[in-house]
């Protein structure tokens, strides 16, 4: 029975949590298909010495694709060496991240293959041998139930949804050197600039602390910046359109249709009301808190808790209060 | 310089969305359909193109059914010199959808193909580079912004945590988010002129979708929150229920 690769993803050479979520994702998945758990990662030589843990979350084998031209990613390159390891392998279904990289690797794979891809799919599931996904359209307006009538069967799911499981597996990681061209690659990588004293991205945070119009002014954010260090590792900005629009956030920062979408375990929404571009983004976070002077505010509609009130007079209180918590342990 | 812009037909961000009989699609009844928003960015992105070159044609191309027209007379309404419908049923199989793309745009001169980063139906985020792969050439995806160089590209994208800068060797696929590129408003002027502009219309070469929709279904409802409290008395109950009830802190 063919098996499921989990695409591995690293930034400079460190392996990312979200490479967790794949592997745990195919262990899922893996007994409902008689299919053992495959990892791939790709990176500059010693890159699979990185990525050894990944048996612990039921990688049977590990994969490491190590060449130095694949240091950082690079779409040509790296859609060639994926596509290259599921020809010769013959998967069931590959599993990416819905990150930026692999929402930019996974259809390129699915192309060079000639299979489909459902993309940032927040639930899988195996009945009879098939694979479906669930995946959010119409911005999370509604959910579809899809199938995939090909083989692999692609997908790229929704970080922080897929939570890594440990099941231990061999992690065997087997080093190969691919054959890539660097020379022949029509993009080329001129700068990547970090966004602020390396400050987490909205998207990968665990906790996202969320502002909008109703802070009044930018340099209010430091009521947000205060809570957010409050909490702690793990924590992120996030913004309304209404604020990135008016120039007070860059657009990083936006959640919401046209901006990122994320699925913390904690979202806080402060002085927004909650309309259905920015709900698109964020109502499929574990639990949500709003703080709203209006109580018809939509954004209370989905939110787990919430409190009415002045946000300049709720927010300090809040954020001592976290302070408060976090000094018990 | 010639740039194409792929655009789809969708529904408005704003509208309410309804599932039909059979639980398969929407039911578009009463729904107003727009272009996507980020092909609108798009358009935007392609019409500046052509202003700073001073030459150049932009050219429309949507796959979809014979309202897709509507859509296609928005974009000529903004600028766009000529648009091309392919008349199909497009499917959430994004690669049925670049292989009939990839049918019509192969050997055209256009030093530029934008996409908008992503449909706002399917939110599939993948036709762009799937198209760019069948067609062999470079792509870069979720463009704020970018600026033509002799014969290369030079792309700003947004990335967890920064922004990269790719250069690209034309012709290329860009798939264009918001950035800069802030949509400009059809005049009355443009509105009258897109009505004369050419609209070719052909039969789309899309092979079998093999990406299906089993079942469409609201979302799942969440647990019904409450209100804490109100004020900044509330915080102390609320970080406490964060802790004990929703083990999120
Ligand atoms: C095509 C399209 C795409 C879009 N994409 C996005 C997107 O990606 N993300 C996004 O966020 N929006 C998006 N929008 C915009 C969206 O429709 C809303 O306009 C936007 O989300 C509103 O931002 P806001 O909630 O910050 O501001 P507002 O709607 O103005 O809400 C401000 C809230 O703050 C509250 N408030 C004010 N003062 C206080 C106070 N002192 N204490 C407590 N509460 C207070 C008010 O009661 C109000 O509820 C999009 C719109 C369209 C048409
Ligand atoms: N039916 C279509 N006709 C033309 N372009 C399309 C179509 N579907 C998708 N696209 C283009 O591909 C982009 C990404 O779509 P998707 O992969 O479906 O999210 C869109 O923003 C359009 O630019």
């Amino acid at each position: 029975m063919a098996d499921v690769l989990a695409f591995a993803e690293q930034r400079d050479g460190a392996v990312r949590g979200v490479a967790r979520e794949s592997v745990s994702a195919a262990a899922r998945i893996a007994p409902g298909l008689g299919a053992q758990v495959h990892a791939l990662v790709l990176g500059a030589p010693g890159i699979g010495a990185a990525a050894a843990d990944l048996g612990r979350f039921g990688a049977a084998v590990v994969y490491a694709a190590e060449h130095p031209a694949l240091a950082d990613y690079n779409a040509e390159g790296y859609a060639a060496v994926v596509a290259d390891q599921v020809r010769s392998s013959g998967y069931a279904a590959v599993i990416f991240p819905a990150t930026t990289l692999g929402k930019d690797l996974a259809p390129r794979v699915a192309a060079l293959l000639d299979v489909p891809l459902a993309g940032d799919v927040t639930g899988l599931e195996v009945a009879g041998g098939a694979l479906t996904a669930l995946r959010p359209v119409y911005a999370g307006k509604a959910f579809a139930q899809v199938r995939l009538h090909a083989t692999p069967a692609l997908v790229t799911i929704r970080p922080n949804v897929f939570q890594p499981v440990e099941s231990p597996a061999a992690g065997a990681v087997e080093t190969f050197t691919p054959a890539v061209e660097p020379g022949n690659w029509k993009v080329r990588l001129v700068e990547r600039k970090a966004a602020g004293e390396g400050a987490l991205d909205v998207s990968e945070a665990t906790v996202v602390v969320c502002g909008g119009r109703g802070m009044k002014d930018p340099s209010n954010w430091a009521l947000l910046e205060a809570l957010r260090d409050a909490i702690g590792d793990g924590a992120a900005l996030g913004a309304s359109r209404a604020v990135v629009d008016a120039g007070w956030r860059p657009h990083g920062e936006q959640v919401g249709q046209t901006g990122k979408t994320v699925a913390p375990k904690l979202y806080i929404a402060v002085g927004i009301s909650g309309a259905i571009q920015h709900l698109a983004g964020m109502r499929t976070s574990k639990t949500i808190v709003a703080v709203n002077k209006d109580p018809d505010a939509p954004i209370f509609n989905v939110a787990d808790y919430g409190v009415v009130g002045d946000l300049f007079a709720v927010l300090p209180r809040l954020t001592e209060e976290v302070k408060a918590l976090k000094a018990k342990g | 310089m010639d740039v194409i812009v792929c655009v789809k037909r969708v529904p408005d961000s704003e509208a309410r969305i309804r599932i039909g009989e059979g639980a398969a699609a929407i039911d578009p009844t009463g729904v107003k359909f727009i272009m996507s928003p980020y092909d609108e960015y798009a358009v935007e992105a392609a019409l500046r193109t052509k202003e700073a070159a001073g030459s150049g044609e932009v050219t429309l191309v949507t796959l979809g059914d014979e309202a897709s027209q509507e859509t296609l007379r928005a974009g000529l309404a903004m600028g766009a010199d000529r648009a091309v419908l392919l008349a199909g049923k497009p499917t959430q199989d994004g690669l049925a959808t670049a292989k009939a793309l990839a049918a019509e745009l192969a050997g055209s001169p256009a030093a530029l193909i934008l996409f908008g980063v992503k449909a706002a139906d399917g939110d599939q985020q993948q036709v762009g580079p799937m198209t760019a792969t069948l067609l062999g050439l470079p792509c870069a995806t979720g463009v704020g912004s970018f600026e033509v160089k002799g014969d290369s590209v030079v792309c700003h994208r947004e990335v967890e945590g920064g922004v990269e800068v790719l250069e690209l060797r034309l012709p290329a696929v860009l798939t264009i988010t918001k950035g800069v590129y802030d949509p400009r408003y059809a005049s009355l002027k443009g509105i009258m002129a897109a009505k004369k502009k050419p609209l070719e219309q052909k039969a789309a070469a899309t092979g079998d979708s093999r990406l299906t929709v089993e079942k469409l279904a609201y979302p799942p409802e969440r647990a019904p929150g409450r209100i804490v409290g109100q004020g900044p008395d509330a915080a102390a109950e609320l970080v406490r229920l964060l802790r004990e009830e929703a083990n999120a802190l």
